[in-house]
């Protein structure tokens, strides 16, 4: 549990769960800096084409590529399936990028003169550094069967399974019914699986995985959610033949992709389904390239305590999974643009998340809600331009914001956990072939939190800001 | 004097390696319907897409290209099999247009339908900058498609006849499973083996799907491979009747001509033994 103190009518993070939080935060920052699914040269090896059919520029898909996918990984020429490929044909690629990063904190808290976690400091480390690495294996078992199975590690060599999914595709000739069943990306417009961006800070969409603080320095810790992790679940997804209209709707484990029914942060046993529905509509204006407006929905639930918990030798209560009850309500909601005009894009995307008051104040169901405890609501918009100068340089540029537009108890700073984001760089890449991918990939990131800790200086709640810069030599093959 | 040719060498030489840099590349237009395509834009679109296949020049010999069976098109020798103009003909920009959108079956050529109109337009008038042909030449007329006549039984059995007549079963054998005895023989204009269309097992065609577009293959010839145009020895009543005789050779998929000819006693017959023949499983594995 996260330790409380009043202080001057205010609560405050005592010094152990400071440093939690920051252990916290520099675990996510570690974890989203691992790659995602992205290009998969096995498909360009496959078809004999170069990275710059299915990518604007990899990993950022084409409609073409889209397309691909929508259609089950297949082009649809009745020479998908496996049976046509060389038998020494194997639908596997890794992806890796070595680099060099400085990251930047202002703010954080460190051991002081006073004891432990009790000053306020700028520092900054920098160094040689690799990412994580993904096995991607992906491809057609049969024709309108197929598969993405992705092996992930983080940087330190350990694995996970990012992706694990079979697709049944144009089932009863339609390409209406598909049906995708295991571990997947939600249908985002905006991949986060194919983000442009790596760095520690710039590697993530702020909006994709935003949660709220209960107070200045209290995480929500009722459950772990981001709309850009992949979840459990069953999808069905349909369009039309040249992909102009997608729609699609998911039933979800209520998990964030976490087996055995264990939701995210170990709190209370998940037992809960959610659902996620996406659609989208494309079209021509002249020349200036397709346009395409969509919105998308998550709604989610997840259980508050624990019906059961056994006892371990060490005395210590723990859920037992699955057994999760006092489900409480989340929901995502956005909307997004994506506008070309000929090598020039830019995507905008609305976002609104609301958490209720239970989830919001880390309170069980089957207890009352704290003294003016709200239901947190907040609004988002991303803004993410490329110019694309030939397929093999582009252009990113990235601006995200957060607004709390509730928060979980009226006594917080309103703007307690507002983010801003600013990233840029650019890609390029020396050479474009069907068989192998590689990046110079250079980029800055730098992101604005408010109010998310008590400075154990002043006492009064304080933002912080980081910072990412990075290099990397990012290749898949 | 010797410097003075000296410096003619000199000029003549810079002129002969940077003039054709510097000269301006042939620009093209393709016009399909209100669309009009530009060269220029198409390129972009042509080494993003499709130069792995068709190479940097449009010759067919891309990275790929050895790799790639049938073998990727040759825009510089300019012969196309989806036309709906005479056979030896160039094709109209549509017909450039509706390969792009449709692909080509069996073969590494996919839909490009997610591209935009204008992109495809744009694809179009690029390609036509690498064959001289596009200079000199003109399209074809397209040829003309007459209503197609009802479907008859009368229809059926004389486009079996002409099937025999016109001996197509050598190449597509008897039974249109492409297997008839020449099929081994065959080569395109690269040399290269081929096969003939399978009826059997196959749904789709090269050329589109609909009746117009099989009359259209009758009657342009598919340049550039052993299917000749039938445009001469072929009235367009025969064609059809043709056409609603190969509908019913596809066993598999659903037509009015299959349903017709599966309710004499021999078309059931026929088709009822075509399909214990071989245990088909709606996955076409051979072209």
């Amino acid at each position: 549990m996260y330790l409380l103190c009043p202080a001057a009518g205010k609560s405050r993070l005592t010094r152990p769960a400071t440093a939690l939080l920051y252990s916290c935060f520099l675990l996510t920052i570690t974890l989203f800096n691992c790659h995602p699914t992205s290009a998969i040269p096995a498909f360009a090896r496959k078809y004999g084409m170069p990275c710059s059919a299915c990518h604007e520029a990899w990993p950022k898909l084409s409609p073409f590529g889209q397309q691909f996918k929508d259609n089950g990984y297949q082009m649809g020429n009745d020479r998908d399936a496996p049976i046509f490929q060389n038998p020494a044909y194997w639908p596997i690629a890794l992806r890796i990028t070595p680099n060099w990063h400085l990251e930047t904190f202002n703010n954080a808290v460190v051991d002081g003169t006073g004891g432990p976690n009790s000053a306020v400091e700028n520092y900054k480390t920098q160094g040689f550094d690799y990412t994580g690495m993904d096995i991607l294996t992906a491809g057609t078992l049969a024709k309108d069967f197929s598969f993405l199975l992705v092996p992930s590690s983080d940087e330190t060599g350990a694995f996970h399974f990012e992706s694990v999914n079979l697709r049944f595709s144009n089932i009863l000739n339609s390409s209406w019914f598909n049906i995708k069943v295991g571990k997947f990306e939600l249908d985002n417009l905006q991949s986060e699986k194919r983000i442009m961006t790596l760095s520690s800070n710039g590697g993530f969409y702020q909006n994709y995985h935003f949660q709220p603080l209960v107070q200045p320095g209290v995480p929500e810790a009722s459950y772990t959610f981001g709309i850009g992790d992949n979840q459990i679940g069953i999808e069905w997804m349909g369009h039309s033949k040249n992909d102009r209209t997608r729609v699609s709707a998911s039933l979800l484990n209520g998990t964030d992709g976490n087996p055995d029914f264990i939701t995210g942060n170990g709190g209370a046993a998940g037992r809960a389904y959610s659902g996620f529905f996406a659609a989208s509509q494309a079209f021509e204006i002249g020349n200036l390239g397709l346009q395409r407006v969509g919105g998308f929905a998550y709604i989610g639930q997840t259980p508050t305590f624990s019906r059961f918990t056994n006892t371990g030798p060490d005395g210590v209560p723990v859920p037992i999974p699955g057994t999760g009850i006092g489900n409480q309500l989340y929901y995502r909601l956005g909307l997004i643009g994506m506008w070309y005009v000929k090598k020039f894009d830019l995507t905008t995307m609305y976002f609104y998340g609301h958490d209720s008051a239970y989830l919001g104040t880390n309170t069980p169901a089957n207890q009352p809600l704290p003294p003016g405890a709200h239901a947190p609501s907040w609004n988002g918009g991303l803004f993410e331009a490329h110019y694309t100068f030939n397929p093999q340089m582009i252009f990113i540029n990235r601006y995200e914001l957060i607004r709390m537009s509730q928060q979980a108890f009226s006594s917080n700073p309103g703007d307690t956990g507002d983010v801003d984001a600013l990233t840029f760089g650019f890609r390029y890449y020396p050479f474009m072939n069907s068989r192998a991918g590689f990046a110079f990939h250079n980029e800055y990131s730098i992101v604005w939190q408010r109010n998310i800790f008590i400075s154990p200086v002043t006492g009064f709640p304080a933002g912080i800001t980081s910072s990412s810069l990075m290099f990397g030599l990012d290749f898949a093959f | 004097m010797r410097t003075t040719t000296q410096l003619e060498l000199a000029l003549s030489l810079v002129a002969l390696v940077f003039v054709p840099i510097l000269a301006p590349a042939q620009q093209m237009e393709s016009h399909v319907g209100k669309l009009t395509g530009n060269s220029n834009a198409g390129a972009d679109l042509y080494y993003r897409y499709c130069w792995g296949c068709h190479g940097a020049r449009g010759n067919g010999d891309g990275e790929n290209a050895p790799w790639v069976q049938p073998t990727p098109r040759n825009f510089v020798a300019a012969t196309y099999k989806c036309r709906s103009t005479p056979t030896g003909t160039l094709p109209t920009d549509e017909d450039l247009y509706n390969s792009l959108g449709r692909g080509f079956i069996t073969t590494n050529m996919p839909s490009w339908i997610t591209l935009t109109d204008q992109n495809r337009a744009d694809l179009v008038a690029f390609i036509k900058t690498f064959s001289p042909r596009w200079k000199t030449e003109k399209p074809g007329d397209s040829i003309a498609v007459p209503p197609e006549p009802a479907l008859t039984l009368a229809s059926i059995q004389h486009g079996k006849e002409l099937f025999q007549k016109l001996e197509c079963w050598k190449c597509h054998g008897p039974e249109g499973r492409g297997d008839g005895p020449s099929a081994s023989t065959l080569t395109d204009s690269n040399d290269q083996p081929i096969k003939p269309y399978n009826f059997y097992t196959g749904y789709r065609f090269k050329c589109g799907t609909s009746n117009s577009d099989l009359y259209k293959i009758f009657m342009s010839g598919l340049d550039g491979t052993p299917m000749p145009s039938f445009a001469d020895v072929v009235k367009p009543e025969e064609a059809w009747d043709l056409v609603h005789y190969l509908r019913t050779l596809q066993i598999w998929h659903k037509s009015p001509e299959l349903t017709l000819w599966e309710s004499t006693p021999q078309g059931a017959e026929i088709v009822k033994a075509e399909k214990v023949r071989n245990t088909y499983t709606g996955n076409p594995i051979h072209p």
